[in-house]
């Protein structure tokens, strides 16, 4: 062992140090990839960002330039620091708060000294900066919405954050990423895809040329320009109906399923989200908790869709041939839909309903019986109100509609499961659920799926998925928005119902909806709605609902218009769905006092009520 | 002297990595100047200079008698002691370390020299016939010839040179140290990494185990129980008090350090920059390297001490697996040789001093090629012959000279 102590050592080291030459040279190599190496800088190019125009191509959002004035602390050289503060005309206390502020955060890296420069300033900075090292300017291109509305459509776009950054490999700190909207969903396709070059680099930062001639540069993939299928005039048109109201409106093209317009109420402008004041914005916009203008009432909003959801049950009742359009059902105020359980009704003692009658008088009794009738048929509770779901679920209710925005909510349609929870060992019954038959109860639905429904039902018994982009750079969109949704239900039902509908507005609760010259049919709702302040649960005004289509024939816009406590269908919301319509088909207003009377129309009253006293009157 | 004698083979192959190592340092330092490549302000003139005073150093030597080496042992090393001493009156610091003096522009390390000398002085005293190294009183001595300048060199800040001195325990092992010094000293590094990667009372129930199985298996031979229960004792001591000594005696960049060699932790900005730009030199170099001056990492002069310390990334980047692997096989060939020669040896100072030889470059080499490529924790040392420096040229030459000088006498009669 002594005597070859030296061989064995010397030997030994060496296969050691060769194995592991062998490993950092030939077999690690990944996790020291080109990227990582120090001596070689990567500077990408980036493609413009695309734009973005409305379906008649106005244009709506665009790139503009500013300019930032950057710093490296380490190349700073003694300067003239008067002449410095007046180009910049910033203070000297503030220059030189400034520049400790940059070597803290950091010695070698540059960090932006001064942004968003205007052309004009940018021009002064630009022809003295010579003279001050450790300075340069960098261009920079940020989004510009030319609109002062539809945020909550658009999105906005900003830095990203360390979780993305970990998240995908793609960006890297400094780099703009699209948030909610359409610059969230298309982000993709609106940024493009950047091309970096690689230089070599010496310990002091000095580019010596191209690293290896080029040969790992990539040119940059253009970005794609976006067309909406948003109508810009009728966008902000809606906008202005919804002057001091909360709410959301909601119109499609029901052959198309292409979102015509998504008003969210109260809005705010896009610009609010860029540029220097961006993070002071936000926060003021995030401390709104009355109006919520992050909120996206349209998308995210679940309500209990009232008595819109009437339709639905009828038309379930007809498919399962529980009635057929001759049913005849009694209503004296309402009906016992249980023992000693009263639902109250607004008909007459003696009224007689049809199924035309029962929907432009909106009759619960009808309505809440023919639910319970479909129900029972199934042999128990369970596997009737399962099945019910099914039909339900064939419309695009209590599910996340796949529309191509990120945000949104599911709504809900009550189950057995959903039952069974609530009232275990099966004690629960049809009359149990009786208020799914009015629309009121467990379901909640989105106004986009109440729009979603109307597109339905305005086309006989399918739709396509709503959708925000007609064509990215002139590409036509995917096949999920081009392919018809069939509901479980006979096209031949719907034109029962659509008679009824029509008659809601000839010579129902929704008269004041119609327009001269074009056959609208819609539906009313009114929903219960309550709400928690300080732990202490309180009505508030009911929802004003009105979902509604037009022209009765050949249909070719889709409403749903949801005003938050407008009381009842008929005070708010039908007249708004019915201006809007006759702006998109008419292109001009005749009823100008009607216009009047909703832009006028002011609820922030009745929003602040809970809030300002607590005794307050709700339904006035 | 005798031409014939001398070790021909030895000498061609310090050349080809003297001439290696200049093209190197060529290359490291060769963006960030702006003066002429021979200029003395050029690490490249300076490191001609320094071959230049290395051979007329390698002549002077062999000029020298065979027995003036023996002769002035003893008063070289009181004299390198000295100049040891006197580091902490003028010497100067650089990069931590007090290892300098500053004469006409030039800094000397006196370390440097003090590895042949302390060499010199301990074969001196091992080959005189009173000294038995198997008798503690010889022990004690030879010892102590290492720790002064061990103590010194530590106090100085140069934890690497430290490690050179130490490494003279192989050469001790080699003429008969009693094993339980090696046994213990082995035990000791390696628990000390088993401590800080595992828990203590793992590691102490793990030593209980084990050695009750080797008890077990040795049932009657009682010495080597009693042998056994006494490691396991002092290891346990040992484990015990390694958590001390690593959290109160070490300090956080040394902690630093070892940590990231261990995979513990992950750190490429600071006290990792070095080992990890090193890494990226490696990898980029590949099986055929990049080329001469063409390196890219070398080129931005990314990573530090390149033509000192860090020289062999050099060499990985612009000459790849094939030219790294090349020096790695005629560093070791050069080691085995001597070695090899040292056994054939019959004179004991000789020897002795042959063997401390390959035991200071053997440890240069581990030390140094081990941390560039991430084995070892970063501790500052040179590459012998190749990295840039004046000190450690020609310590290395005097070093060689005098293996060179005893080893052309092999068969000369006393």
């Amino acid at each position: 062992m002594k005597n070859k102590l030296f061989p064995i050592l010397i030997i030994s080291t060496s296969i050691l140090f060769v194995l592991r030459l062998f490993w950092v040279q030939l077999i690690n190599i990944n996790d020291v990839q080109l990227s990582n190496k120090n001596s070689v800088q990567r500077i990408y190019n980036y493609p413009e960002r695309g734009y973005i125009f409305d379906r008649n191509n106005n244009l709506l959002v665009e790139n503009k330039p500013y300019y930032d004035l950057m710093i490296i602390p380490k190349d700073l050289k003694e300067i003239d620091t008067i002449e410095f503060c007046k180009i910049l005309k910033i203070e000297k206390s503030i220059l030189i708060e400034k520049i400790d502020k940059s070597k803290k955060f950091s010695y070698i890296k540059p960090s932006a000294f001064l942004s968003q420069i205007s052309k004009s300033d940018y021009a002064i900075i630009q022809e003295k900066l010579w003279k001050y090292k450790g300075f340069y300017i960098q261009r920079k291109s940020n989004r510009n919405y030319l609109l002062n509305s539809a945020s909550n459509i658009l999105g906005y776009i900003s830095e990203v954050n360390d979780y993305e950054i970990k998240d995908n490999s793609y960006y890297e700190s400094g780099e703009l990423i699209g948030r909610q909207g359409v610059e969230k969903a298309y982000e993709k396709q609106l940024r493009g895809t950047k091309g970096v070059s690689y230089y070599q680099k010496d310990k002091f930062n000095r580019i010596t040329g191209l690293y290896k001639e080029g040969i790992y540069d990539t040119i940059f993939s253009p970005a794609n320009d976006i067309t909406l299928t948003i109508d810009l005039n009728l966008q902000t048109y809606g906008d202005s109906l919804m002057i001091n109201k909360f709410g959301s409106i909601i119109a499609i093209e029901p052959n198309s399923g292409e979102i015509l317009s998504l008003i969210n109420a109260p809005t705010f402008d896009p610009n609010l989200l860029i540029g220097r004041d961006r993070s002071k914005n936000y926060i003021n916009l995030k401390n709104d908790t009355i109006g919520k203008p992050l909120f996206d009432r349209g998308l995210q909003g679940q309500y209990p869709p009232g008595s819109t959801f009437k339709l639905v049950n009828a038309l379930i009742a007809l498919q399962e041939n529980v009635i057929n359009e001759k049913t005849i059902i009694l209503c004296n105020l309402g009906h016992y839909y249980s023992k000693n359980r009263f639902m109250k009704c607004h008909c007459e003692i003696g009224t007689r309903n049809n199924l035309n009658k029962a929907i432009y008088n909106s009759c619960n009794t009808y309505f809440a019986n023919i639910y319970k009738q479909t129900i029972e048929k199934f042999p128990n509770a369970g596997a009737g109100i399962d099945h019910w779901k099914e039909h339900v679920s064939s419309f695009g209710l209590g599910n996340y509609l796949g529309y191509d925005h990120p945000t949104g909510s599911p709504g809900l349609i009550p189950d057995s499961k959903y039952y069974n929870k609530w009232y275990p060992n099966g004690k629960w019954k049809a009359a149990t659920t009786i208020s799914n038959g009015i629309g009121q109860g467990e379901i909640l639905t989105t106004p986009i799926q109440l729009a979603n429904l109307t597109a339905t039902i305005a086309n006989r018994g399918w739709f396509k998925t709503p959708h925000l982009v007609k064509a990215i750079s002139n590409n036509s969109i995917t096949k999920d928005f081009t392919i018809k949704r069939h509901t479980t239900i006979d096209s031949i039902h719907y034109e029962k119902v659509i008679q009824g509908m029509f008659n809601v507005i000839e010579k129902g609760s929704a008269q004041n909806a119609k327009i001269k010259g074009i056959n609208v049919v819609g539906k009313t709702g009114t929903a219960e709605n309550f709400i928690k302040i300080n732990g202490k649960r309180l009505q508030l005004t009911d929802h004003s609902i009105f979902i509604g289509f037009a022209p009765k024939n050949n249909p070719k816009i889709a409403i749903a218009v949801f005003i938050e406590n407008g009381y009842w269908g008929t005070r708010w919301a039908a007249p708004i769905a019915s201006l809007m319509m006759e702006k998109y088909l008419n292109k001009k207003i005749n009823r100008k006092y009607l216009e009047n009377y909703i832009i006028n129309g002011n609820l922030m009253e009745e929003y602040l009520k809970p809030y300002l006293n607590s005794n307050f009157k709700i339904n006035e | 002297m005798n031409i014939k004698k001398i070790d021909w083979l030895s000498i061609v192959i310090l050349c080809f990595l003297i001439l290696l190592g200049l093209i190197n340092i060529y290359s490291s330092a060769h963006t960030n100047l702006l003066d002429s490549m021979f200029s003395l302000k050029h690490p490249f003139g300076k490191q001609c200079l320094f071959i230049i005073a290395s051979i007329i150093l390698f002549f002077l030597v062999q000029l020298f008698p065979f027995k003036f080496f023996e002769k002035f042992a003893s008063i070289s090393y009181v004299l390198s002691i000295i100049s040891l001493l006197g580091l902490f009156v003028f010497g100067k610091s650089i990069s931590g370390a007090t290892a300098w003096y500053q004469i006409f522009g030039f800094g000397i390390q006196p370390s440097e020299f003090a590895k042949p000398i302390t060499a010199l002085a301990l074969a001196k005293y091992l080959s005189d016939f009173n000294s038995n190294i198997k008798t503690i009183k010889t022990q004690f001595y030879s010892f102590l010839i290492i720790l002064i300048p061990i103590i010194l060199i530590f106090l100085q800040g140069d934890p690497g040179t430290t490690l050179v001195f130490l490494s003279f325990f192989l050469v001790f092992y080699k003429i008969g140290l009693p094993s339980i010094y090696l046994n213990l000293f082995i035990g000791f590094i390696g628990l000390f990494f088993l401590t800080i990667l595992f828990n203590k009372q793992i590691i102490i129930i793990s030593i209980f185990f084990l050695s009750l199985l080797l008890i077990s298996y040795m049932k009657r031979k009682k010495k080597s129980i009693k042998k056994i229960i006494m490691y396991s004792f002092v290891f346990s001591a040992f484990t015990l008090s390694v958590d001390f000594i690593f959290n109160n005696i070490f300090e956080q960049h040394h902690r630093d350090r070892f940590n990231i060699v261990m995979g513990l932790q992950e750190d490429n900005r600071g006290v990792g920059y070095n080992t990890n730009q090193s890494r990226i030199a490696f990898a980029s170099g590949g099986f055929f390297g990049e080329g001469f001056l063409e390196g890219s990492q070398t080129k931005g002069s990314f990573v530090p001490e390149q033509h000192t310390d860090y020289i062999f990334s050099t060499v990985g980047e612009e000459w790849g697996f094939l030219g790294a692997s090349l020096v790695i096989f005629l560093f070791s060939y050069l080691m085995l040789r001597i070695s090899k020669r040292a056994e054939l040896q019959r004179n004991l100072f000789s020897k002795i001093f042959a063997y401390s030889t390959v035991t200071i470059i053997f440890t240069h080499f581990f030390i140094n090629i081990g941390m560039v490529l991430g084995l070892v924790p970063t501790i500052g040392i040179p590459l012998p012959f190749f990295s840039y420096g004046g000190s450690n040229l020609l310590g290395f030459t005097l070093l060689f000279s005098i293996y060179i000088k005893l080893d052309s006498q092999r068969t000369s009669k006393w």
